[in-house]
């Protein structure tokens, strides 16, 4: 076996002459919570897609828990699509069993389970009424469970988030935690950087149908120079010379990035030069200004607007 | 291979639950009793009506001898060729202005107590008859009259001759006659079940597609498994309902009697046959609803599935009219293309069953027949998969080879 969860090597799909995935290697290691980042558009779908099986590759190969076939391993696989969907008649544990049952787990199994996840989540009034019944946040929890019912090693949620108030929200979050914590791999797509920047140690950000960057969060972040923030006294004097060229004046505040020769030189010029420091603040970039640098403003204010429709 | 069979039972399980437990499903089992009962309440009334019909009474303006000498000759007939084969006869005393008399009779529309109602008249003498009535009536019974007066003229002292009769088995031709007749019930039996019950599977993936759950189950069983599983709930649901009818129906046939005509023994004999039908009727079921499903399949709205549904029908039609030509054509290439076609192929064998008496080719009509229901789901889960789930890999991987290979 493989210690990849997932591993991708050129993957290429075509829906008419629209190229929907354009050559995407991915790798995702065993037992991480991994982030898919990208705007609505950018084929985090088809990907996930490609990467379950649901529908092939036009080029490339994909392997998901070591096999190429990946239905073969559906049974330690979970999946959370993106469009949501279960049958209106079922009963909402039954609904978990039925999807457990579709992932190998014996009816009367799943059964149990969905009744016991259920109370765990506080639904457990709503076991016993019909899916058509429940409320647009309860159907996704039911929907949530069925994706975990048979303990699969490999989870995989697409835009799990979209829909969820933010109560809801921190409970998906601590259930990806615990599921971690079990060893299980969880990916996820979504489009808001702050539940990846919480969440995730690696990440891969999508644009346009390629992948422009693939690694760590801190790794993304270090593609950035820390961004400062000084107040002055002074209006002008020798230490504007440890300054940046870049440097923007707002004011009393200067705003650049830090230069590479560190923030000791800096601070011993502003010191020495006089500059009178009111207030310094050296921050790391976040994930959104590193999304930014790397898949470009385009991409960023796509994902803005995405996020301004659906709160984070 | 295990794992299609068992991911095909989840969805099968799945779907078969969500048609029986639904308040719809009980009137689907009602559906084919309404006729039924109809045709049942229809047949006493209709035995009521031609007891009052086929009554026809005529009116003898005879001499009084003569006219006692026709009833006399009519009583004699009676016991040979029974009541229904002779019309009622009323002895009338001829008036005065007999031509006047017979039409004032006839005219009559029998209203009051006495007053008869008369479908023709006899008068003049036995020499010389004369029947008057409506053309229709009077040819339908110009015979028997003439019969009446010929033995009522020869009239003998007697008694009826008795013919003994001996029986034996059925000539070979009245056999393959009567064989030919359970063979086109048959058919027909088949016919209207898969009629009624194919054309339901059409509609069997849309509420997966519109509801996004096809993605769900896409995602974890092969979509081979998801059509094998949906036609098999479907076909276990017919099962049900015929079921259900049999039994209502042996019910109905117990309690009004059997004057229901029974058919001739098929040649391959009962028990056979009747499983024979039960395996033909399972893949007719199959075949068709392997197309239908593949079909309904590419229906995106409840809508689409709708106006399919004619063509469908259409197509039905003229398989069945394929196999119930051919059914009289025994050994001819029509109905040996019936009996190969993989559609109308249930219908033609099980049109053999009745009238052939080899088992062979049963065994490889079915094993053919089962082939050709493979092979519609896997083109129609491989249509499935590159039209509507947006697979495939183009054009670089044939048609057939993609066929073949097992979906990753």
């Amino acid at each position: 076996m493989s210690e990849h969860a997932i591993e991708a090597r050129g993957l290429v799909k075509y829906f008419d002459e629209f190229c929907a995935v354009d050559g995407i290697d991915l790798t995702v290691p065993k037992g991480s919570i991994f982030g898919i980042l990208g705007p609505n558009g950018a084929g985090k779908t088809t990907m996930l897609r490609m990467l379950l099986g649901i529908i092939d590759p036009d080029e490339g190969s994909r392997t998901l828990l070591g096999s190429d076939r990946p239905l073969s391993v559906a049974k330690q696989v979970g999946y959370l699509p993106e469009e949501r969907g279960l049958y209106q008649s079922m009963k909402a544990y039954d609904a978990i069993a039925f999807m457990g049952a579709l992932r190998g787990l014996p009816l009367k199994t799943g059964r149990e389970r969905g009744r016991q996840l259920l109370e765990e989540s506080g639904l457990g009034a709503a076991a016993d009424k019909e899916v058509r019944m429940l409320s647009k946040g309860m159907a996704q929890t039911v929907q949530l469970l069925g994706t975990i019912v048979h303990e699969p090693k490999l989870i995989v949620l697409d835009e799990p988030f979209s829909g969820l108030d933010a109560l809801n929200q921190g409970k998906l979050e601590n259930m990806i935690r615990a599921q971690a914590d079990r060893g299980v791999t969880v990916i996820f797509s979504t489009h808001v950087i702050a539940h990846a920047e919480r969440l995730c140690e690696e990440i891969a950000i999508i644009a346009g149908g390629k992948v422009p960057f693939h690694g760590k969060v801190s790794t993304a972040r270090d593609r950035l120079r820390p961004q400062v923030t000084l107040e002055t006294r002074a209006q002008d004097g020798p230490w504007r010379k440890a300054l940046p060229q870049e440097s923007e004046r707002r004011g009393d505040f200067w705003h650049f990035t830090l230069p590479e020769t560190g923030v000791e030189p800096l601070l011993k010029s502003l010191i020495d030069g006089q500059a009178g420091i009111e207030s310094l603040s050296i921050e790391r970039p976040g994930l959104h200004d590193a999304f930014v640098a790397i898949a470009g403003e385009a991409a960023a204010r796509k994902m803005d607007e995405a996020e301004a429709e659906v709160p984070a | 291979m295990r794992e299609l069979i068992r991911s095909a039972f989840v969805i099968a399980r799945r779907d078969f639950a969500a048609i029986i437990f639904s308040k719809a499903f009980f009137f689907f089992l009602l559906g084919p009793l309404f006729p039924l009962a109809i045709g049942i309440a229809a047949g006493g009334l209709g035995q009521q009506m031609a007891k009052e019909i086929d009554q026809p009474l005529v009116a003898v303006v005879l001499p009084a001898d003569e006219a006692a000498a026709l009833t006399a000759a009519r009583d004699r007939l009676v016991t040979q060729i029974g009541q229904r084969r002779l019309p009622e006869l009323r002895i009338v005393p001829p008036q005065t202005d007999i031509p006047a008399q017979v039409a004032t009779m006839l005219a009559r529309k029998g209203e009051g107590d006495s007053a008869e109602k008369y479908i023709a008249a006899l008068s003049g003498s036995f020499d010389a008859p004369l029947f008057t009535g409506a053309a229709e009536d009077v040819q339908r019974w110009q015979g028997e009259i003439g019969l009446l007066i010929d033995t009522a003229r020869s009239a003998s002292d007697t008694p009826p001759v008795t013919v003994a009769t001996d029986i034996i088995a059925d000539s070979e031709g009245a056999k393959a006659k009567n064989q030919l007749l359970t063979a086109q019930a048959s058919q027909v039996a088949l016919f209207l079940l898969t009629m009624l019950l194919a054309g339901m599977v059409l509609s069997n993936l849309v509420e997966e597609k519109t509801n996004k759950i096809i993605e769900i189950l896409a995602a974890a069983v092969p979509i081979d498994a998801i059509f094998i599983g949906k036609l098999f709930a479907m076909l276990a649901m017919a099962f049900i309902g015929i079921a259900v009818w049999i039994t209502v129906g042996a019910f109905a046939i117990q309690t009004f009697g059997p004057g229901l005509p029974s058919l001739p023994v098929p040649a391959i004999g009962w028990p056979i046959f009747i499983l024979l039908a039960f395996l033909y009727f399972s893949m007719a079921y199959l075949l068709l609803g392997s197309l239908f499903l593949g079909i309904g399949a590419m229906a995106t709205t409840v809508r689409e599935v709708q106006t399919l549904s004619m063509p469908v029908t259409m197509a039905q039609l003229l398989v069945f009219g394929l196999a119930s030509y051919a059914v009289t054509k025994l050994g001819e290439p029509i109905e040996v293309f019936a009996a190969i076609f993989p559609f109308s192929s249930p219908f033609a064998m099980l049109a053999r069953a009745a009238q052939l008496e080899s088992i062979w080719p049963h065994l490889f009509a079915l094993a053919w027949q089962i082939g050709w229901a493979i092979l519609i789901v896997r083109i129609g889960a491989s249509i499935f998969r590159r039209n509507v789930m947006k697979s495939g890999g183009g054009a670089k991987q044939g048609f057939f080879k993609r066929l073949f290979t097992q979906p990753s």
